[in-house]
């Protein structure tokens, strides 16, 4: 079990970047979902608006909400995530766990 | 009995048999069967990853319970179900690469070998994580075996014990012979049922109900309170609704069957295709399945059982052969989520309780026997428990997950991004907790009008940081390995 954990491993570097970004976007995806809700929402129902027949705070709450999420993600991991190995790059490890795919 | 309903029932069961059979090749063929039974020897690629974590997430609550919740309380349950959007990207960025990493070098099958290594061996951190599975894992299962067997007993006509009978052999054969990979694989296929499920039903629903704007004047003509995000009474408050972010969103993290998949890929290229893949699809079937609720109101009022709303709603609006096939749906979500729990459980008993303590030099053969043996014990255990059902299986079930997500959430996420984390401070932390949880969830359940998990999970924070510092000279190495 002597398996150390190199906290200067520059993998980590990159996936507490990663990690960051994620907890940014839930922040993002909070005040879109309640400022909307509870903003336009709040109001009387008989001066509700209406988008697509739906309440607007409820379209753009969550159905706007969803999209603009669901784009962002999209565009967040394709130009922000990294490609990396998880296996260590020692030589001894190699066909030790996870045996090769073979396809049939 | 309505065959038209049955007949694709059977089918969509066959389908997952067969998926559970091929799978069971790679079991007699792996040469490491606890990294293949649990894990399915890390190879799932961003598709299945995708979906085999929306598909053990979404359960019962989601297309049983959360539709009925719906239905009683118009959009402002939509609204707290949207948090699950949530659970598509965060889990994954999270724990992300850095619990793929680590997973690796420890070698780690299960959650808590995880937790094991990084917390320096500590026999209290195992044994105080495989109780709290055992025991919150267990009362999630027969609440989801409940809404199984209910499902079809209403389908079939057939009595509630056979029904549950039918359930229990059909999850019980493929998980036993297939392992992981036959759970991840089924689950791809439930998850696809699923999506699809969602989209035909929702379609029939706003057809029937005459279009969007059409229902919604119905259903504000009925009670304005319903198209708020208020709810039916008014009583959904902000800080209440909001605080399900916790429990439905970010906590979800902390769920043993959803983080054994954060360590189940095969490379990066499969994680990033995942969480895109993951945010689309939960975000469609939440949407879709709440809003089903919702729609099914002016078109059938007066429904009593709520978590009968789902499946009446699909017989009335579709053709009855169309029907059957969609409502696999939620029977595809029932077990999907089902035989991940079963594995986690059977994998805290065989991995962590019996490979670590009461047997360490078991053989592969050995191991392969106990495993069989303790899934196939656990199946009989949760159908006895099953037969005498309890009325509302939401509550059970967010009982349970949020018991879990106390427990672990500090353990799991400070053990990868504190180095000054400690087994102290993950006991304290552990047990603060779900005893945090337990009082409350019984003697002010939403205290401070915000869900019962939150206060522990504040608690349990606490817990961790202030013990972790208090004992930093006990630790040499502060990584604990």
């Amino acid at each position: 079990m002597s398996r150390e954990i190199d906290e200067k491993d520059p993998r980590f570097k990159v996936a507490n970047r990663e990690a960051l970004i994620g907890v940014g976007l839930v922040i993002l995806n909070f005040l879109w979902w309640y400022g909307f809700a509870y903003g336009l929402g709040s109001r009387p129902v008989e001066e509700y608006t209406y988008v697509l027949g739906m309440p607007a705070w409820f379209f753009y709450s969550c159905v706007a909400g969803f999209i603009v999420m669901a784009v962002l993600v999209a565009v967040v991991v394709k130009s922000f995530f990294k490609d990396m190995p998880f296996d260590d790059p020692e030589p001894d490890k190699t066909g030790k766990d996870g045996a090769e795919e073979d396809a049939e | 009995m309505n065959w038209s309903v049955v007949i694709p029932l059977i089918i969509f069961l066959i389908s997952i048999f067969a998926v559970g059979f091929w799978s069971s090749r790679y079991l007699r063929k792996t040469n490491n069967f606890l990294q293949e039974y649990f894990l399915g020897s890390r190879e799932l690629g961003g598709f299945i990853l995708a979906m085999t974590m929306i598909a053990t997430y979404g359960s019962a609550s989601s297309f049983i319970g959360g539709p009925g919740a719906a239905y009683t309380q118009g959009l402002g349950w939509v609204l707290l179900a949207m948090a699950q959007v949530a659970t598509g990207y965060f889990v994954l960025m999270v724990l992300g690469k850095k619990f793929a990493i680590y997973a690796r070098k420890y070698k780690a099958v299960t959650l808590i070998d995880f937790l094991r290594k990084r917390y320096g061996e500590s026999k209290w951190v195992v044994f105080i994580a495989a109780f709290s599975i055992i025991v919150f894992l267990f009362s999630a299962m027969v609440a989801q075996w409940v809404g199984g067997a209910r499902l079809i007993e209403s389908l079939t006509g057939l009595s509630y014990t056979s029904a549950l009978f039918i359930f229990a052999v059909a999850v019980l054969l493929y998980v036993i012979i297939g392992g992981f990979r036959a759970v991840a694989l089924t689950d791809t296929i439930q998850g696809v049922v699923m999506f699809f499920g969602t989209l035909i039903i929702l379609i029939g629903t706003i057809i029937a109900g005459g279009g969007i704007s059409n229902i919604m004047s119905d259903l504000a003509a009925e009670n304005p309170n319903l198209i708020t995000p208020f709810g039916h009474d008014g009583g959904l408050t902000p800080a209440y609704v909001s605080s399900f972010w916790i429990l439905v969103g970010v906590g979800v993290l902390a769920l043993p069957q959803v983080a054994v998949r954060a360590m189940s890929y095969r490379d990066a290229k499969s994680m990033h295709r995942a969480l895109i893949i993951g945010t689309i699809v939960v975000g469609f079937i939440m949407l879709g399945m709440h809003l089903i609720g919702v729609f099914a109101r002016p078109i059938m009022p007066g429904v009593d059982v709520p978590d009968s709303v789902m499946p009446m709603i699909t017989m009335e609006v579709l053709p009855p052969w169309l029907a059957g096939i969609v409502l696999a749906a939620p029977m595809a979500a029932i077990m999907s989520t089902v035989d991940s729990l079963l594995l986690i459980v059977s994998s805290a008993v065989v991995k962590d309780v019996y490979l670590n303590y009461m047997n360490p030099e078991a053989t592969d053969k050995k191991v392969r026997q106990i495993s069989f043996g303790v899934t196939s014990v656990l199946g009989i255990l949760i159908f006895a428990a099953a037969l005498s059902p309890p009325d509302l299986l939401i509550w059970m079930n967010l009982f349970a997950f949020g018991g879990l997500q106390a427990a672990f959430i500090w353990p799991v996420v400070m053990g990868l991004y504190w180095s000054k984390a400690n087994q102290y401070g993950a006991i304290a932390s552990m047990l603060a907790g779900i005893g945090s949880y337990a009082v409350i969830h019984n003697v002010q359940p939403n205290i401070f009008g915000v869900h019962t998990v939150v206060m522990p999970v504040l608690l349990s924070l606490i817990v961790f940081v202030s013990a972790s510092l208090l004992t930093r000279h006990k630790t040499g190495n502060k990584w604990g390995v």
